[in-house]
C-alpha cells in the first residue's frame, strides 16, 4: 500500500477525498459527512507509521458507508425519516473489520429509504445523480455508494444487496459491485431489509480491491447466526471451462446495446478458449413474483419495530397508543415503504399465507435447485444486470411495477443465495455505462472475482 | 341436562437460564432496576439479530423428557406479529410451525393421564405498568426464555385442572429448568373451558381465561366458568368464544375481547435463526443423570409412604431425592413431613440438607431404641441447624444427653431403687390387685429417676416382670 510506504500520508488521502466530496456535492452522494473523525483517524495512522508500528491492510484508505450500516459516528438513517436522530451504540461487524484494518469512513451515502427502491429516488433526502449523466438515476438502493466510487471520491464503498441493490447501481455507474454468497459477510449492525436475502458487499474500481475487501470481511460472526465459516480465504480458485448464457435473458426485453455487450464479452471469452453454453432456466421467470412476496413479507416484519417508542422519529401530539403508532408510521415511512408493508402483511395474513408466502417459499426451493442444475452444466453464468442502462430521474417513480422489473435479472440470485459480481462492460452510444453480472455457485465468490479479470481485457 | 366440562391448558414456564433466549444479557432480573437487563438486541435496535441460547435448548430437552414427550430432532422459530410496547421488535419469536417438544403425557396423582399436544420455546414479553395518564415500560423480562406447554383437552374437572397445573410445576422443578416461583410469574396458566351435553361428541364453544398465576386461581376460575357457562346453556343461550380475565378478589371472570376482533398474528418463519437440528448424542447427553420424576417416586414409595404424606413431600424435589438416598424411608418421610416442614425455618433448611449418612445414623439410633421418638425429632432438627450441622447425629445426641438407657442391668437397678421407695408401695399393691393403669405412674417414676434416658418400653417390661413374680 502506498500509505505504509510513506509515499502519501493518510491525512492527505482523506483530505483529497473530502475535497472531492465537496466538489461533487450536487450529485447528492452523501447524507452525512464524518470529516473531523476521519481526519483524526488519518492523523493517528500517520503517527503509527511514523513510529514504525504495524498498520492494517487498509490503513488510511478513505471509504464511504451506505447509510444503513450502524456505527457510533453520526446518525444512521437508512435514508429514512423514521430513523432520524438515531445514533447507534454499536458498530456493524463489516465496519468493525474494515476499521480494524485502518480504513477511514468519510461519510454516509444516500440510499432509498430502508433500501426499498432501484433508483435512490425513494430517499427521504432526495435522489443521487448518475455519475455519467446528471439527468439520470444512480440506480439503487445503494446509489450514493456507487456514485461515490464512480466519481473517485473514495476507493471503495459498502453496499447491501437484497434484490440487486449493489449490482444494479454498480452497472449504472460502470464499476464493480459484489453481492457475496448469502452468509459470507455478516448482517449484524446493518438495518435489516429482507433477512433471508440481505447480503453485505462492496463497490470497487478493480477486482483486486474487491478480493482484498472480501478477504478482510468474510467469515463467521457469532452475532449473525446465518453467517458461514470463512471459506473465502481458504478457497482455491477454480479452473473455469464453460460459461453459461441464459436464453431467456438474451431477447428483445433487453436493451440492444446491453445484448451487444454481452455478445462481445462472449466472443472475448471464446477467443481465450472458454466454451460458451446456452442454458435454460425456465423457473427464473417466476423469480420476480416470488421475490415480491418473500421480500415484502420480511420487510413488513422487520419494519414493525419502528413504532416511535424507543428511538428515531416520533410523531408529536398523538392522543393514544394507537395514534402514536399510526402517526409515527404514517409520517416516518416513505410511500414505497408503506406499499411493501401492505403487500407483506397481506401475504402473511391468515387465510392467504398458504396461497402466497408458502407457495413462494416452495417456488424458491425450485429456483435454488435450478441454479444447482445450471452449475452442473457450466462453471459460471454471464447475464445482464438489468434490462436497461440508467433511466431518467422521475421516469419510473409513479410506476412501481416498472421499477420492480429493474430487478428482473438480479433477484433470483438473492433467492438462491448465490454470489453475483457486476462488472463494467463499456458504454452505450449515449455514453451510459453498461454492466454485466457474473454468477457463480454458492461459495465461489473468490473464483468469481478472479475470473472477472478475464473479462476486463 | 347434564353438561360435561372439557378443559385445555396452556402453561408458560420461565426458564432459569443464565442469559436471555436471544442475547447475552442476565436473565435474572429479580431485584434489579427496570430496563437494566436489556441489550440492543432486546430493545430491537435496527440491525440487531437474535443469537440463540444453547442452555435454553438443553433445558427444553429436559422439560420435554419430564413430560414423557418426543424431542423433535429438527425444530425452528417463527415470528408472531403484534404491536404493543411490551414487544420491542413488533413480533415475538416463538415456534409456531415446528416446536422443539412433541407429544407426551403427564400423570396426575390420581393416575389420570393428561396428554401434551406439544411444547415450544419462545421469548417472553416486557412488562407494562399502567397509571392514569401514562404507562411505564420495563423491558427486563423481554426474551426471557419460556416454554409454552399445550395440553390436549383431556381435563374434565376443576380439581384435575388444579392437579395438572401443580404437577407441571413439580415436573419443571424436578427437571431443574425453572425457579418455579409462582408469585413472581415464573409459571402462568391460560385455561380453555367449554361445556357439552353429556354423551355429545362435539365440544362446546370455549372461553379462555388468561394469565392465571396460582393453582388455586386455576381451580376457582374453572369452577366459576363451569357455573357461568352452565347457566348460559340452561337458559338456552350461546357461550361466546372470547378471552376472559380472572379476578382473585371478586372470584369472577370477565370478558376481555371476543374472537371476532381477535388479532391476526401473521406468522412467518424466523429468517434470522437457522433450524435447530439435535443429534441423538446431544439429547442423550442432556438426559444422562436425569432425576426421578414424581410419578417414579409414587411407584417407588407408594407402599412405604402414606398417600397424603407423599403428595406433600412431592412438592420438594430436594427432599424426594434425599429420601431416595436414605435407608429408612418410612421414618425419614415422616420426619420430613411432620417435623421439618412444620418448622419455621424449613425454607432455609431446605437449601442445605444433611447428608444421607447423618440421617441413616439417626434412623439406626432410633431403631436401636437409643433415641426415643421425641429425642429422634429433636436430633433430626438439629441436623439442619447451621450451628450443629456436620457434627453427626450421634455426637449431637450425646451433647444433648438424649441417648436412652437400654442396658437391662442398669435399668433393673433403677427399677429396684424406685420400687424400694415407700411412695411407690401403694401403686405396687394396686397393680398386684389388678389395677393395670398404675403401671404408667411407676414407669414415670423410673423415667424421672433415669433423668429421661431410660427406654420406657424396656422399663415397663422389667416392672411387669418384677411385680408379677
Amino acid at each position: 500500500m502506498r500509505i505504509a510506504s510513506k509515499e502519501v500520508s493518510a491525512v492527505s488521502l482523506v483530505k483529497e477525498a473530502l475535497r472531492k466530496a465537496h466538489e461533487f456535492e450536487d450529485y447528492h452522494v452523501f447524507i452525512s459527512m464524518n470529516e473531523e473523525a476521519a481526519l483524526a483517524q488519518a492523523a493517528e495512522i500517520d503517527a503509527k507509521i511514523a513510529r514504525g508500528e504495524k498498520v492494517g491492510r487498509l490503513a488510511g484508505v478513505p471509504f464511504a458507508l451506505k447509510d444503513n450500516y450502524l456505527s457510533p459516528d453520526g446518525e444512521t438513517t437508512a435514508g429514512a425519516h423514521m430513523l432520524q436522530g438515531l445514533t447507534s451504540p454499536i458498530t456493524a461487524t463489516v465496519v468493525e473489520k474494515l476499521k480494524a484494518e485502518g480504513a477511514i469512513a468519510i461519510g454516509r451515502t444516500n440510499m432509498d429509504a430502508f433500501a426499498h427502491g432501484s433508483s435512490t429516488e425513494n430517499s427521504y433526502f432526495g435522489p443521487t445523480l448518475n455519475s455519467a449523466d446528471r439527468e439520470r438515476v444512480a440506480g439503487g438502493s445503494s446509489g450514493g455508494s456507487a456514485v461515490a466510487v464512480a466519481l473517485g471520491i473514495v476507493e471503495f464503498a459498502t453496499g447491501s444487496d437484497t434484490g440487486g441493490s449493489i449490482r444494479q447501481p454498480a452497472s449504472f455507474n460502470g464499476i464493480y459491485g459484489l453481492k457475496p454468497t448469502y452468509g459470507a459477510t455478516s448482517r449484524y449492525g446493518v438495518v435489516a431489509m429482507a433477512s433471508s436475502t440481505d447480503c453485505m458487499g462492496f463497490f470497487t474500481k478493480t477486482p483486486e480491491d474487491m478480493d482484498l475487501l472480501m478477504s478482510i470481511t468474510a467469515g463467521q460472526d457469532p452475532k449473525d447466526l446465518t453467517t458461514l465459516p470463512d471459506y473465502y480465504n481458504s478457497s482455491e480458485v477454480k479452473k473455469v471451462k464453460r460459461v453459461g448464457i441464459i436464453k431467456d435473458f438474451d431477447n428483445e426485453v433487453v436493451d440492444a446495446d446491453i445484448r451487444k455487450a454481452l455478445k462481445e464479452k462472449c466472443e472475448l471469452l471464446e477467443s481465450k478458449g472458454y466454451e460458451i453454453v446456452k442454458i435454460e432456466m425456465p423457473t427464473l421467470k417466476y423469480a420476480l413474483a416470488v421475490y415480491y412476496i418473500i421480500q415484502p413479507a420480511e420487510v413488513a416484519s422487520n419494519l414493525s419495530r419502528y413504532d416511535g417508542v424507543r428511538y428515531g422519529f416520533r410523531s408529536k401530539d398523538s392522543k393514544d397508543l394507537d395514534g402514536l403508532y399510526e402517526n409515527t408510521r404514517d409520517e416516518g415511512f416513505m410511500p414505497e415503504n408503506k406499499r411493501r408493508i401492505m403487500i407483506g402483511n397481506f401475504v402473511l395474513s391468515s387465510g392467504f399465507y398458504d396461497a402466497y408466502f408458502l407457495k413462494a417459499a416452495k417456488a424458491r426451493t425450485l429456483i435454488i435447485k435450478e441454479y444447482e442444475k445450471a452449475f452442473s452444466e457450466c462453471d459460471f453464468i454471464l447475464t445482464p444486470v438489468s434490462p436497461n442502462p440508467a433511466f431518467r430521474l422521475g421516469e419510473k417513480v409513479d410506476d412501481p411495477v416498472a421499477m420492480y422489473l429493474e430487478d428482473l435479472m438480479s433477484v433470483s440470485l438473492n433467492l438462491a443465495g448465490v454470489p453475483g459480481l457486476a462488472i463494467p462492460a463499456g458504454k452505450n452510444a449515449a455514453g451510459l455505462p453498461i454492466g454485466l453480472q457474473l454468477v457463480g455457485p454458492r461459495r465461489s465468490d473468490k473464483s468469481l472475482i478472479e475470473f472477472s479479470k478475464e473479462l476486463a481485457k | 341436562m347434564k353438561y360435561i366440562p372439557t378443559i385445555g391448558i396452556e402453561c408458560h414456564v420461565q426458564l432459569s437460564t443464565k442469559t436471555k433466549l436471544f442475547s447475552e444479557v442476565d436473565n435474572d432480573a429479580r431485584g434489579k432496576e427496570p430496563n437494566s437487563c436489556v441489550s440492543p438486541v432486546d430493545y430491537a435496535l435496527p440491525g440487531m439479530l437474535p443469537r440463540l441460547n444453547g442452555e435454553a435448548i438443553k433445558f427444553a430437552v429436559r422439560a420435554g423428557r419430564a413430560m414423557n414427550c418426543e424431542i423433535n430432532r429438527s425444530s425452528r422459530f417463527d415470528r408472531k406479529h403484534y404491536f404493543y410496547p411490551d414487544s420491542p421488535k413488533g413480533y415475538q419469536i416463538t415456534q409456531f410451525y415446528h416446536p422443539i417438544i412433541g407429544a407426551g403425557y403427564v400423570l396426575l396423582p390420581s393416575g389420570t393421564q393428561i396428554r401434551i399436544e406439544h411444547a415450544h420455546l419462545e421469548g417472553d414479553a416486557g412488562k407494562l405498568t399502567h397509571f392514569d395518564s401514562y404507562s411505564l415500560v420495563d423491558l427486563n423480562r423481554v426474551d426471557t426464555p419460556l416454554i409454552e406447554i399445550v395440553s390436549q383437552p383431556d381435563i374434565h374437572s376443576a380439581k384435575d385442572a388444579h392437579d395438572y397445573c401443580k404437577e407441571l410445576w413439580r415436573l419443571m422443578r424436578y427437571a431443574g429448568v425453572t425457579y418455579g416461583d409462582l408469585y413472581n410469574g415464573n409459571m402462568r396458566f391460560d385455561v380453555n373451558v367449554s361445556l357439552a351435553p353429556e354423551g355429545s361428541e362435539k365440544l362446546g364453544t370455549r372461553a379462555e381465561v388468561k394469565n392465571l398465576n396460582s393453582f388455586r386461581s386455576v381451580e376457582r376460575a374453572v369452577e366459576y366458568e363451569i357455573k357461568r357457562q352452565t347457566k348460559i346453556l340452561e337458559a338456552g343461550e350461546k357461550v361466546v368464544q372470547e378471552t376472559r380475565g380472572w379476578s382473585d378478589a371478586t372470584g369472577e371472570t370477565t370478558g376481555q375481547r371476543s374472537k371476532e376482533e381477535a388479532k391476526d398474528y401473521r406468522y412467518m418463519p424466523e429468517p434470522d435463526i437457522p433450524p435447530i437440528n439435535l443429534s441423538a448424542e446431544f439429547i442423550e447427553e442432556q438426559l444422562k443423570d436425569f432425576p426421578l420424576m414424581p410419578a417414579d417416586y409414587r411407584e417407588k414409595f407408594g407402599e412405604i409412604i402414606a398417600g397424603d404424606t407423599l403428595e406433600v413431600l412431592l412438592d420438594y424435589p430436594e427432599l424426594m431425592q434425599k429420601l431416595d438416598e436414605v435407608k429408612n424411608v418410612k421414618l425419614m418421610s415422616n420426619l420430613f413431613a411432620s417435623v421439618l416442614l412444620a418448622e419455621e425455618k424449613s425454607a432455609e433448611y431446605l437449601n442445605d440438607l444433611p447428608s444421607a449418612e447423618d440421617l441413616n445414623t439417626l434412623a439406626e439410633m432410633n431403631a436401636a431404641k437409643e433415641l426415643s421418638s421425641t429425642a429422634t425429632k429433636e436430633v433430626f432438627l438439629r441436623l439442619f441447624d447451621p450451628q450443629m450441622k456436620g457434627r453427626g447425629a450421634r455426637n449431637i445426641a450425646k451433647e444433648l444427653g438424649l441417648i436412652q438407657e437400654n442396658d437391662l442391668g442398669a435399668l433393673e437397678a433403677i427399677v429396684d431403687a424406685v420400687l424400694a421407695k415407700p411412695e411407690t408401695a401403694k401403686a405396687q399393691d394396686d397393680f398386684r390387685n389388678g389395677e393395670e393403669k398404675v403401671i404408667g405412674f411407676l414407669v414415670g417414676q423410673v423415667m424421672k429417676e433415669s433423668k429421661g434416658k431410660a427406654n420406657p418400653s424396656a422399663v415397663q417390661q422389667i416392672l411387669r416382670e418384677k411385680l408379677t413374680k
